[in-house]
Parts: C-alpha cells; sequence; structure tokens
C-alpha cells in the first residue's frame, strides 16, 4: 500500500470488499451460519471472519457439512482450527441424513455422497434457523457461479433462480429475506484461484497438508488420480493403485476430488504451479462437474452452495 | 503489486462484445485448456459466447440475461470484467454490472455506427458515474481499415457527447476478431496515434477517481471484546481520509469525538481511506451505532428527509407518487414514500420528458423522496458511494430500484 497515493493492491481491495459483504450480512441477518469444508477458499473465509470482527466474537457458528468421506488430515486441521479460534463448529452429517430415511445412499461403480449433501444441508439450515449462510465459492470456478451475484437469494425449497436474481448494485447488499427463506453470501465471489493462494501466502495462514505435495496411493480414472481410499470401489474401468507425487488443488468429498501429479511441497512452489497451469481447478479435479455441461447449474438451482 | 480495475462491457453479441472479451482473456492466458475444448457447441464451431453465457438458458437462447463476471490480469493489473447484457430488457443486470465499474466499454459495430443502444449504453454508464468511457469501434477490418468511417462514427457519438456526464471518453478503432488495437498497435490503422485497448486500460488509475476529500465512514456495527472494554466502530471507509486525532461528528446525531485509533486484526493504521475495511476507536463513549456515518468534525453535511434523485426502475409493477418503499442507504435502511415523479428520461434522443404518471420497467426517471429518518448524503456526481441507495419493495422483498442522489 502506498500512502502517497492512497491506491491499495489488488489482494488488499478484494479483502476490503469481502469483510465489507460479512459485516454487513452479520449486521442485517438474524442467524447467519459459516459453512466451513477445510477447502482453501473456506479457510480464507475463516480468516477474513476474524479480520472483520476481531477482538470480538463471530457473530455466527462454523458448519461442517460431513459427507463421511474425509481426508483424516483435513478433520484433524479442522478440529485444532476450531479449537484455537474458540468458535462454535456445527457438524451436518450426510451419514446421519441417510439412517433418518432422508436421502438415499448412491450404489454401483462410480457411487458418490456429493449430490446427498444438499440434503443434509437444507436440513441443516431449517434445522438450527440459519437465514444466511456463507460459503467460499468463487466466480472463476465455473460458468454457472461467473453468473451468481454475491447474495444470492434462495427459496423456502433452498433452489436458486439463476432467471430472477436480485440487480445487486454498488457495495449494497439487500439480505432481506422471508421466514424459511434463506441468502447465500459469497464474500470471495471476485477472487480467482491464484487470488486466494496469493492471500495464503501473504498472510501466513495455515493450509491441510493435502494441499503440498505429498506420496500417496492412488489409482487412475477418466485421466484424474484418485486416493486409493476405502471410500471408492475400484472397477474393471481403473488403474491398479500405485504411489506417485501429489497435491490437491481441491479439498471435497474423497470419492470424487481428484490429486494432481505434483511435487510442489512449499507455498511458493505451489503459486508457481497454479500461476502456469493450463487446466481450471474443477476441471482438472472435481468429477462432479464433468457429469453434464450444466452440472453445476442444475445443483444449485437444487439447493448446492 | 498489481492494482485492480472494475471494466464493464455492454453490447450485444453481434457487436463483436464475445469476441473481444475472448481475445483479451486468451491474449492474456485466462483460458485454461478445458474451457478451451467446452467452447466447442454441440456442432463443432467454436463458439466464444460460450465463455459468458454461463447459464442454460442463455445458450439456448443465444443471448446474453444476466451480468458474468471474468478475470484476467497483466503485469500490472487485475482485471474484474462485467460482461452485461446489451438488451433493453434486460437493463436492471447491465446497471448491476456498471454499478461498480472503473471503465465502461461501448462497443459499435463499424459496419452499422452508433445505433439507438450505443447511445442508450453510454447514458447508463454516464449516469452511474463510470468515470472513464471508452467507445471501441469494432469490425474494422470490415469496413477497409477506414479512417473515414471511424471519423465518421466519432462525429456522431459526439453529437451527443452533452448528455453524457462521463469525464473521459476515448475512441479506438478496434477488430477484436483480427486483434487489430486490442493489445497489439494495428499494422493497418497507422493513422490512429492512440493506445491499443488494452494498454489505455493499463493507465487508468481508479485511484484517482476516489473522493479523499469528504470524510464518510459509515458505522456497519459495533465490536465489543469480552473481558476488555474495548469497542469499535467497523466499517468500510466511503470516502476521505481519516487519521488518529482527528475531530469527527457522528450523524446525525451531532455529537462530537476524536479518532483514537483505526484498529485491524494485524495492527493500528496511521490512516484509512477508500476502500479499506476498518475498525475505528473513539476517544470518548459516544452513542453511535449501525446506519450512523462518522464525518469531520467541520465541513458536515447536512442530514435531510427529503431528496431528489435519479432512478432506475426495475420492477414489473409501475412506481407512482405516493408509492412506499424502503431505501436502504449506506448501512441505514428507512421508510420512504415516491412523493413525485419530475421527468423521465427518453433513451432515443436523451433528452427529459415532461413527467409521466408512472416509471414502467427499465425506466429511468428523476422523482423526489421523503424518508422517515432523515439521511447523510452527497450528490452522487461527488461521491459515488454515499449518493447512492436502492429501493426495496417491502412486500416481496425484491429491490426495485437503484437511485442516485441529484445536484
Amino acid at each position: 500500500m502506498s500512502t502517497q497515493t492512497h491506491t491499495l493492491t489488488h489482494l488488499q481491495a478484494l479483502e476490503a470488499e469481502a469483510i465489507h459483504v460479512m459485516r454487513e450480512v452479520a449486521a442485517e441477518r438474524e442467524k447467519p451460519v459459516l459453512l466451513f469444508s477445510g477447502g482453501k477458499d473456506s479457510i480464507v473465509l475463516v480468516r477474513l471472519a476474524e479480520k472483520a470482527f476481531r477482538p470480538g466474537k463471530f457473530p455466527f457458528p462454523l458448519m461442517h457439512i460431513d459427507t463421511g468421506h474425509n481426508f483424516p488430515e483435513v478433520l484433524e486441521f479442522r478440529d485444532k482450527m476450531v479449537e484455537r479460534l474458540g468458535e462454535r463448529l456445527v457438524v451436518a452429517s450426510v451419514q446421519e441424513s441417510i439412517d433418518k430415511g432422508r436421502v438415499v445412499e448412491e450404489t454401483g461403480p462410480r457411487a458418490s455422497r456429493n449430490r446427498l449433501q444438499t440434503t443434509t444441508l437444507l436440513d441443516a439450515l431449517a434445522e438450527h434457523g440459519f437465514d444466511a449462510a456463507f460459503g467460499g465459492a468463487r466466480r472463476d470456478e465455473e460458468r454457472a457461479r461467473a453468473k451468481e451475484r454475491i447474495l444470492s437469494f434462495r427459496d423456502d425449497f433452498g433452489g436458486w433462480d439463476p432467471k430472477a436474481q436480485r440487480p445487486e448494485l454498488w457495495n449494497i447488499y439487500n439480505t432481506r429475506v422471508r421466514r424459511g427463506e434463506n441468502v447465500r453470501a459469497f464474500p470471495l465471489s471476485n477472487w480467482t484461484e491464484l487470488d486466494v493462494w496469493q492471500y495464503i501466502q501473504d498472510e501466513e495462514i495455515e493450509v491441510p497438508a493435502i494441499y503440498l505435495a505429498h506420496e500417496r496411493a492412488v489409482f487412475r480414472r477418466d485421466g484424474m488420480l484418485y486416493a486409493d481410499s476405502e471410500f471408492i470401489a475400484r472397477d474393471e474401468r481403473d488403474s491398479d493403485p500405485f504411489t506417485a507425487s501429489v497435491r490437491y488443488r481441491t479439498v471435497g468429498d474423497i470419492s470424487c476430488t481428484g490429486a494432481v501429479a505434483s511435487t510442489a511441497a512449499t507455498l511458493d512452489e505451489v503459486v508457481a504451479e497454479i500461476a502456469a497451469t493450463d487446466v481450471t481447478e474443477r476441471g482438472e479435479t472435481r468429477a462432479d462437474d464433468r457429469v453434464s455441461e450444466s452440472a453445476m447449474e442444475d445443483r444449485k438451482v437444487a439447493g448446492y452452495f | 503489486m498489481p492494482t485492480l480495475l472494475r471494466l464493464a462491457t455492454a453490447g450485444s453479441v453481434d457487436d463483436g462484445k464475445s469476441t473481444l472479451i475472448g481475445r483479451l482473456l486468451h491474449d492474456s492466458k485466462a483460458i485454461l485448456a478445458d474451457q478451451y475444448a467446452d467452447l466447442n457447441g454441440r456442432d463443432g464451431e467454436m463458439d466464444l459466447s460460450r465463455l459468458t453465457d454461463g447459464l442454460k438458458a442463455e445458450r439456448e437462447q443465444g443471448i446474453t440475461i444476466d451480468v458474468a463476471y471474468r478475470y484476467f490480469a497483466t503485469p500490472t493489473r487485475d482485471f474484474i470484467l462485467a460482461d452485461t447484457p446489451g438488451h433493453v430488457q434486460y437493463t436492471r443486470n447491465m446497471v448491476t454490472g456498471a454499478s461498480t465499474a472503473d471503465v465502461a466499454i461501448v462497443l459499435i459495430d463499424a459496419r452499422h455506427g452508433v445505433v439507438e443502444q450505443t447511445k442508450r449504453h453510454a447514458f447508463i454508464a454516464s449516469l452511474l458515474g463510470i468515470p472513464h468511457l471508452v467507445v471501441a469501434v469494432n469490425k474494422m477490418d470490415l469496413v477497409g481499415y477506414s479512417e473515414e468511417r471511424f471519423d465518421e462514427i466519432v462525429r456522431d457519438f459526439c453529437a451527443f457527447r452533452g448528455h453524457l456526464s462521463s469525464p473521459d471518453i476515448a475512441y479506438i478503432p478496434i477488430s477484436a476478431l483480427e486483434g487489430d488495437n486490442v493489445v497489439d498497435r494495428s499494422e493497418h490503422m497507422g493513422w490512429y496515434v492512440g493506445e491499443p485497448l488494452l494498454r489505455h486500460l493499463e493507465a487508468i488509475d481508479p485511484a484517482d477517481d476516489r473522493n479523499l476529500d469528504d470524510l464518510r465512514f459509515p458505522v456497519q456495527l459495533v465490536i465489543r471484546s469480552e473481558g476488555n472494554d474495548f469497542r469499535g466502530y467497523a466499517g468500510q471507509v466511503a470516502s476521505g481520509v481519516v487519521r488518529p486525532g482527528d475531530r469527527v461528528k457522528v450523524l446525525p446525531s451531532g455529537v462530537e469525538s476524536t479518532v483514537a485509533s483505526i484498529e485491524t486484526l494485524t495492527g493500528e493504521l496511521e490512516e484509512a481511506f477508500p476502500p479499506q475495511s476498518v475498525t475505528i476507536r473513539l476517544a470518548d463513549d459516544v452513542d453511535a451505532s449501525r446506519g450512523d456515518v462518522l464525518v469531520s468534525a467541520d465541513g458536515a453535511p447536512v442530514p435531510t428527509r427529503e431528496l431528489e434523485a435519479d432512478v432506475c426502475w426495475f420492477a414489473d409493477r409501475p412506481l407512482r407518487p405516493g408509492s412506499r418503499y424502503l431505501l436502504k442507504h449506506l448501512t441505514h435502511t428507512a421508510e420512504a414514500v415516491v412523493d413525485a415523479i419530475l421527468d423521465v428520461v427518453d433513451v432515443a434522443s436523451l433528452e427529459r420528458g415532461p413527467a409521466p404518471a408512472e416509471l414502467g420497467l427499465n425506466d429511468i426517471g428523476r422523482i423526489r423522496l421523503r424518508t422517515r429518518r432523515p439521511i447523510i448524503a452527497d450528490p452522487y456526481k461527488r461521491n459515488r458511494v454515499t449518493g447512492a441507495f436502492i429501493l426495496i419493495d417491502e412486500a416481496t422483498n425484491d429491490t426495485v430500484a437503484g437511485g442516485m442522489v441529484a445536484g
């Protein structure tokens, strides 16, 4: 920052915008919640919440939608972080939704709990009466997200109507909802993947170890590398497991999140790799977006983040 | 470190808007391999509009309905590009994208010249106070890179220049398809002495456009800490510069105090300026809360309950005199009543017509409002943050208008 010209760097400008969004939603909604996955974007959200509300407490709890198919490193990271913050964590479990009969576990060779977590999320929002949910989604992730407002209004079925979005002018946010409805707030809307990594680097923010290169038993499926894990059944189209140096670009349900071959073991090396990559993070690592050309839009209409 | 510049483009697919955006993203290496593969439609033809038309309905109908945000960077600049729909039916979405822009790019097809849509786009950009306007005359390759044709279009544009308040307008002849004057200087238009589009955008400094004179700090919330007596006012600096020791006044109450410190998570600041988000502590225990505004003790604005403003109307149900709405301005939401509609803008001629009985969807006009609680506003021309507001219909919770305080 130059005090002579009163100019912010692009990351400082993005940070100021995100803090403003978080404070605005927290001030106007009765019961917000911050969706925390343990992924890099939600970790940055937590840092921004500290910037927005410290030395006070967060005016909301964190909530983890737990698919039950977690990377153990991520769960460990989550619990350590919550303890350091001294904030409340709510865990909403997909396994419980299955046990209660709210959803039916997918079966078959390419089964995943990705779709099921929408029901768990909507049930948890209703159960706790949350009327606003912060998420770490970014517009550069996917073309349906490129169209979404920073404040995304959801009807009483949790659904998104892409053709009837509220106009969103200046930095004035209309947070009003009726009972049963909620808003999703995306303070990182204008950040790119590279912005997130540069911010993590600048701010020296700790991330789960799986984001850095490590040796792991993996197998190849549809050109992507998956962890050899009890949660994924391999079939005849998959390769045999082998050990490789990999890192993760996204953290999601272990059964639909791919790793990338990499030797980038430090944040500096990761940032250099991201800056030079020629594939998007969702294209490279998320099986759930490869289903159809409007896979993300369809899930959002149904209530997904 | 790179700085941020927010762009808005307006136009239709026919103007070559998608091609221009594709060119900017391509030449700055912001399109990645899997996105390229995805640009081939069902017929296998490369279709750049698929980059920004992200909704199913848009791809089905071949039109842009809502704003798409795209990101690209050069070594000195990070760009946020809001690609807005050009069609009058989606004006509210264009206004959404334009409201935060530092620069608006209005595209003209060199073969067709200035059309009604050109005027509407330029007018909306001007109304929203976008400080820099770029008139990009595209498809120059299809008019033989003719200087005469370019001059003719610039003359036609200048004919309604008087209706635009934009302080800076640049005219650039380009061919997005061939890459002329987009990133690199065209070899076909030696007669053009200005910069190519991207170089022109890199040279604009949005910091020059901020109001650093009038301190306005809307309080978003009060931050307290358990176990000690910390009490701070959290907010984003709307305008002006604030430093510890400054005498400030809390409006609308008028109580005065002194800035004790400017706090952030990582330490205290010597000053804060727009658009920083900070927490301000005052030396005295004053009564201030969300909705109040901290201003300089000398030269403070006068809170008002009556104002005139230009509004863009977004709702199907028309605006009529006597209607009541919620007015959200800075961090305060006030009940408001529309006393009168004063005029309506004819977007074909850009002339203001006599007071109509109502304002319909996508109409732009001036109204007179009264609010229940006083608001601390400045003319939009002087302050793009404190001069802006939205109207909300309390029955539907819809945002029904964007407003800009006149004066």
